[in-house]
């Protein structure tokens, strides 16, 4: 067929392997122009004032100054730096539990595992509506307690600026734990029976097993479902606005709310633009140690 | 949020446990329980059930409301089944429930979600498994830069790149519009698909290739005639992978495209989360359960490829 040009003297050096060249066209053009010409555009513009309309006209850090300035974006990356941590941990541990209860040979392993994974199959903004619709103080989980007698059990997170990230927190262990869960049994199943049997024969009992070799020798599972929640994170938007439109009042702003309001609806790019750049710089910062030392420094992993 | 963080789940090790899995995990092994009704036995299985029971929770409570009357939901309990059955809040969810304006309800949505999930989904998944065949079997010079750069871009955040290609969107003329959505869906499908095609395809027996090129195959020939027909597993799966990401995809609904072409998951958002007219929580929860149930019964009908799915990349988030 044609291209690759076989025989017939090789006439130029581009030329060669065409058709591979043209097919990755696509992948070229979205890494080059997207990727990297988007992001450094973006950082680039974070430095002028744009305003309604991206402009040339540089201003230094001043938009970084107002960013860190303004009481919205402080509170958004509080909220970021809560539901982060306790998301990580919650996660790691409780994925963890239930990976290992499903590895002790359990019956009916496929039926529990459906039902634990398929709210990862929904969107968030799904998982937010359910979840504003049980925290509903006047009909949800709170008002099924009171009508059982205790009148007095107050449970409204999504209504309480003190508490509504972990409203939040909790729809996102629901809908995420089943992958966590998933990846850490995948984890356990490549660990060598030879090591239970071992550690049978030597009598160590089952939870120092899994606390001194298992979880040791699971290294390399636990950092990447770490990058994967983590890098998760960062990005979470759908589910707040769905499940309380950054309310009460500011109480639940997130930093990608923060540039899509900015971007989109306050038409101040520039502040869109430098809380962007923030959240790359957030990323980069989680993703780059893991690079290096997955990928380099001399691969001292097996 | 639509998709994908973490191709380098593949890169960086869980790939082998990944290729494991059907066998993995494919149930219980080794020898059988021995007594039913061990304290073991009972403290597992408890646990088991009752965290099976927090899961499946919601999906009930959505369902059961979504079949009350607005009175029964202002008395009752949201566990109680209802007293009578109702269907008039889905045909409501369906055809006349209002955003703003507009009250021809979710079937809007629906199809327009199906004319940016269908294109979408063949699109990408056509670009990426060539190009991953590419990657695979015709490396060409640059081709691993280029490749390098795709990856670790995907761990940038949507919102550092929105901008750009809103512009860029712009001055082709297709902003606001399905072929804008469906173009920006592609690209960031990319990443992923072309890590799992180049790594499928990298994993067949290269004798296959080299004969196909001694017999004097070229490059379109060997993908149409000997990779296409032996990789349907993972065509199957870079379609469930796409089709429940696209469909859940709310910020590049709600950015790239005008409010007549807003996705299900938008206009559902904007049905629930609308300030006017009474709440009627019956309506909600049944566009809820509409709006789910798309990426929902490919979950049940594909089972254990949505885990392999995801198991390779981890998807959305």
């Amino acid at each position: 067929m044609a291209g690759h040009t076989r025989g017939s003297g090789r006439p130029n050096q581009w030329l060669r392997n065409l058709n591979a060249k043209l097919a990755s066209i696509p992948m070229i053009l979205t890494a080059v122009v997207i990727f990297l010409g988007g992001t450094v555009w973006t950082v680039v513009y974070s430095f002028t004032n744009s305003k309604l309309l991206p402009r040339l006209s540089f201003v230094g850090l001043d938009q970084y100054e107002r960013l860190w300035a303004a009481p919205r974006w402080l509170i958004s990356v509080q909220n970021l730096v809560i539901y982060g941590f306790f998301s990580l941990i919650f996660s790691l541990v409780i994925g963890f539990l239930l990976a290992a209860l499903m590895d002790q040979k359990i019956r009916f392993e496929n039926t529990f595992r459906t039902i634990m994974l398929y709210p990862f199959a929904l969107s968030f903004i799904v998982t937010g509506l359910v979840w504003q619709w049980l925290l509903n103080p006047e009909y949800g989980i709170q008002s099924v307690v009171r009508s059982l007698g205790w009148t007095s059990f107050a449970f409204d997170p999504l209504y309480n600026s003190n508490i509504v990230i972990y409203g939040i927190l909790i729809a996102a262990l629901w809908q995420g734990t089943g992958l966590v869960m998933c990846l850490m049994l995948a984890g356990l199943r490549g660990i060598d029976e030879d090591i239970w049997k071992a550690a049978r024969v030597d009598g160590i009992p089952m939870w120092k097993t899994y606390l001194l070799v298992i979880i040791p020798m699971m290294r390399g599972v636990f950092i990447t479902t770490l990058v994967i929640i983590a890098s998760g994170i960062v990005k979470v938007y759908d589910l707040v606005v769905a499940q309380t439109s950054g309310g009460p009042g500011i109480a639940s702003e997130v930093p990608a709310k923060y540039v899509y309001d900015y971007m989109f609806q306050a038409q101040n790019l520039g502040q869109g633009f430098a809380a962007s750049t923030m959240m790359l710089v957030t990323v980069a910062i989680i993703i780059v140690p893991w690079a290096y030392l997955e990928f380099g420094g001399g691969r001292k992993r097996a | 949020m639509p998709e994908i963080v973490a191709f380098n789940a593949i890169a960086a090790g869980i790939e082998p446990e990944a290729e494991k899995d059907p066998v993995a995990l494919s149930g219980p092994w080794g020898r059988k329980p021995r007594r039913a009704l061990s304290p073991r036995n009972i403290i597992i299985y408890g646990t088991l059930i009752v965290v099976a029971l927090y899961y499946l929770l919601p999906l009930y409570v959505m369902v059961m409301t979504s079949l009350k009357g607005m009175p029964e939901i202002r008395l009752g309990n949201i566990f109680a089944p209802p007293l009578e059955i109702t269907f008039e809040p889905w045909a409501k969810a369906w055809s006349s429930a209002c955003t703003g304006l507009n009250c021809d309800g979710l079937s809007r949505g629906f199809w327009n979600s199906v004319r940016i999930t269908v294109p979408s989904t063949i699109v990408s998944i056509a670009i990426a498994s060539v190009n991953g065949y590419a990657l695979a079997n015709w490396r060409f010079k640059g081709a691993d830069l280029f490749f390098t750069i795709l990856i670790v871009g995907a761990f940038i955040p949507y919102q550092v790149m929105i901008y750009p290609i809103v512009i860029v969107l712009r001055e082709l003329g297709v902003y606001g519009s399905l072929t804008g959505l469906i173009i920006v869906h592609t690209i960031f499908g990319m990443p992923i698909l072309t890590l799992l095609f180049r790594n499928y395809f990298a994993g067949l027996p290269e004798e296959l290739f080299k004969a196909a090129r001694v017999d004097g195959a070229g490059f379109w020939t060997i993908y149409f005639r000997i990779m296409l027909p032996m990789s349907m597993p993972i065509f199957v799966v870079a379609m469930i992978l796409q089709v429940t990401g696209i469909w859940n995809d709310f910020l590049f609904g709600v950015v790239f495209t005008r409010p007549e072409y807003y996705p299900m998951t938008v206009q559902l958002n904007n049905i629930v989360n609308s300030v006017q007219g009474v709440k009627e929580y019956n309506v909600n929860m049944a566009a809820t359960i509409l709006t789910g149930a798309v990426p929902l019964i490919v979950y049940f009908v594909s089972g254990r490829l949505f885990v392999r799915g995801i198991a390779a990349g981890a998807v959305k988030g």
